[in-house]
């Protein structure tokens, strides 16, 4: 039992990393970002090259994961979701916008990186045995380093949304846009800076998360439905929601998959998240009517 | 003046559905093109369910679901019961709608993304269902050897001749979908037309001003979204009989997203958008199989263009304000 909420913990701690670029880009434009798992993935495969293949530091990895899709995600904000919003009749155009650019990097990927399953050394070698403290779990030491990397990451950007003047701002947007406009915050620098953040979070997840599962090609769809999935059960645009809806994903998933067979997990999460969903349809921390 | 206008391009666009088109099909033997076009038919058909829900404001993503459950409701009847494929296609859809009406109740409460989240969700939960219930729908090997629609008469006179009987049972299904997608939009215009479509209207605009008049929202949107998953049923159930086989993967999240990608293409604003942005769509993506390889990449950068100049859907070129 303590092994295996401890891994549904450290597999919390990267789903509440991906949930929260997902929820930062939702609340600052009201998109819903298709392309979050796709750019996870980006974000492994850069691990992959930089610290698999050239063999530098795993953080200049993680480095380089994040600065890359930051400047992919500044790129799409700048030159694609702020033109067709200024554009269109109805906010939700972007969607048909966010879903092309998602199967545009799948595309992508799959003709640069081909279809092989792909995985890196891990960072630190050897294996815990909880036997000699008394306590019922084995875990490598990996994991345990991998999640406690995810945990400061998710304080260093609490922290910065707190207390740093784009955090601040960027929470004001997401608060009440006219309001925050008319006290002189400039919407569409900190929409590409949020943006831009967002993708980091997503490639910063990856780069993680292949030195302990590996990457293939297509598993980015798979991971933006359990985004969303996360984004729900916490409530949407919410940071403190994101968090606790990817601990509880990972929890609840890490129980699941070991009392019950793989599919009928996924359908008892999800028959549970809409009976949840119909008395508390802003999730748990969310705005009512999102 | 304008009303016998609408009148001859409606008459127009019915000679060319239902006379020119699969004529030059016919003289060219082109079955591919026919299957195409029967198959853009159908998707226009279960999008425009997709098209009446944005009309009240929700965005729809799990229109796969009750084309799904259409598609095996019809598949059970006509295999298992031995029903008339006519009567199973209109329980297919009876079924849908019933149950969107039991999910609806409490999901159409929810609004902007946590409407559209939920939806998302629920392809899945029916795939996984269909997975999941054996003894009915046969788990992942699937329902196969469809039957054939067969003759429909009424007073021992034959309205519709026997699919199996035909030279050609594609043309069947071609007048079978063009058919049905001619009827979906016609009720869709009406309703939009009608005093009904204004109130519903009023629900996309402002739900609260709207029941602050009197308007009673939630029966109106539980009464559209069931007439939504009408739409879905029927459009699956003979989807499955063209195909003759059903599985758990017939309809998936993927095809949910594709169904509210051609309603945005073809334009949110206008009721014949959905036609058009599936007809666009299908066949892009069927020309660019010549690219191997590079079909995604194209089809998608042309999808990000088409939005990044024309954000309000293709019609909007036609209508400029």
């Amino acid at each position: 039992m303590e092994q295996i909420l401890l891994n549904g913990l450290i597999t919390g701690a990267q789903y509440a990393l991906i949930a929260l670029g997902l929820t930062l880009i939702f609340s600052l434009m009201n998109i819903l970002n298709f392309a979050h798992g796709q750019m996870y993935v980006l974000g492994a495969f850069v691990t992959y090259y930089v610290y698999g293949k050239l063999g530098l530091p795993f953080i200049v990895a993680v480095i380089a994961s994040g600065l890359t899709l930051a400047l992919i995600g500044a790129i799409f904000e700048k030159y694609l979701f702020n033109p067709v919003i200024k554009k269109s009749l109805r906010e939700e155009s972007s969607m048909l916008l966010a879903a092309g650019t998602a199967f545009f990097l799948d595309a992508l990927i799959l003709i640069v990186f081909g279809e092989k399953q792909r995985s890196v050394p891990s960072i630190v070698d050897g294996v815990f045995f909880g036997d000699a403290y008394g306590i019922d779990i084995i875990i490598p030491y990996n994991r345990i380093a991998i999640g406690i990397i995810a945990v400061v990451m998710i304080t260093a950007f609490i922290l910065f949304m707190q207390y740093s003047k784009p955090g601040r701002a960027m929470r004001a947007l997401a608060q009440d846009k006219t309001a925050a406009q008319l006290m002189g915050v400039d919407l569409d620098k900190y929409s590409l800076i949020g943006f831009a953040m967002g993708a980091m979070l997503a490639g910063v997840a990856g780069s993680l998360l292949v030195t302990i599962t590996g990457v293939n090609s297509g598993i980015g769809g798979g991971i933006s439905v359990q985004a969303f999935t996360m984004i729900m059960i916490g409530g949407a645009g919410v940071i403190s929601g994101a968090i606790l809806g990817g601990f509880i994903l990972g929890i609840v998933e890490a129980l699941g998959l070991y009392y019950l067979p793989g599919d009928i997990t996924y359908l008892t999460i999800f028959v549970c998240l809409m009976i949840f969903l119909t008395l508390r349809p802003q999730g748990l921390m969310g705005k009512p009517w999102g | 003046m304008k009303n016998k206008q609408f009148i001859t391009r409606v008459l127009i666009a019915l000679i060319f559905l239902l006379v020119i088109i699969p004529a030059v099909l016919i003289y060219t033997q082109r079955n591919d093109f026919l299957y195409g076009i029967t198959s853009v038919a159908i998707l226009a058909m279960i999008s425009a369910g997709v098209w009446l829900t944005f009309y009240i404001g929700r965005i729809n993503m799990g229109q796969g679901a009750y084309a799904l459950i259409g598609a095996y409701c019809a598949a059970v009847l006509i295999t298992q019961l031995n029903l008339s494929f006519w009567l199973a296609l209109f329980l297919a859809g009876i079924l849908a709608s019933l149950f969107s009406i039991l999910i609806g109740l409490p999901i159409l409460r929810l609004r902007g993304v946590y409407f559209s989240m939920i939806t998302l969700t629920l392809t899945e939960v029916v795939r996984l269902l269909a997975i999941a219930l054996v003894p009915v729908t046969n788990g992942p090997r699937g329902i196969t050897n469809i039957p054939l629609p067969g003759e429909l008469s009424i007073f021992g006179i034959t309205i519709i001749p026997d699919f199996a009987n035909l030279q050609n049972s594609k043309i069947g299904f071609y007048y079978l979908s063009v058919i049905a997608m001619i009827v979906t939009f016609a009720i869709l215009y009406r309703l939009v037309h009608s005093r009904m479509g204004i109130l519903l209207k009023s629900l996309q605009q402002n739900e609260e001003l709207a029941s602050s008049f009197g308007v009673n929202i939630s029966y109106l949107r539980v009464i559209s979204y069931a007439i939504a998953s009408f739409f879905a049923g029927v459009g699956g159930a003979i989807f499955i009989n063209l195909t003759q086989s059903v599985y758990p993967t017939t309809f998936q999240v993927a095809d949910s997203i594709n169904y509210m990608l051609y309603t945005f293409l073809g334009g949110l604003a206008y009721v014949f958008g959905p036609i058009l942005g599936a007809f666009v769509l299908y066949f892009s993506w069927d020309i660019l199989f010549i690219f191997k390889e590079y079909q995604l990449l194209i089809y998608s950068s042309i999808m990000i263009l088409l939005m990044l100049f024309l954000p309000n859907g293709l019609l909007s070129l036609r209508f400029k304000k």
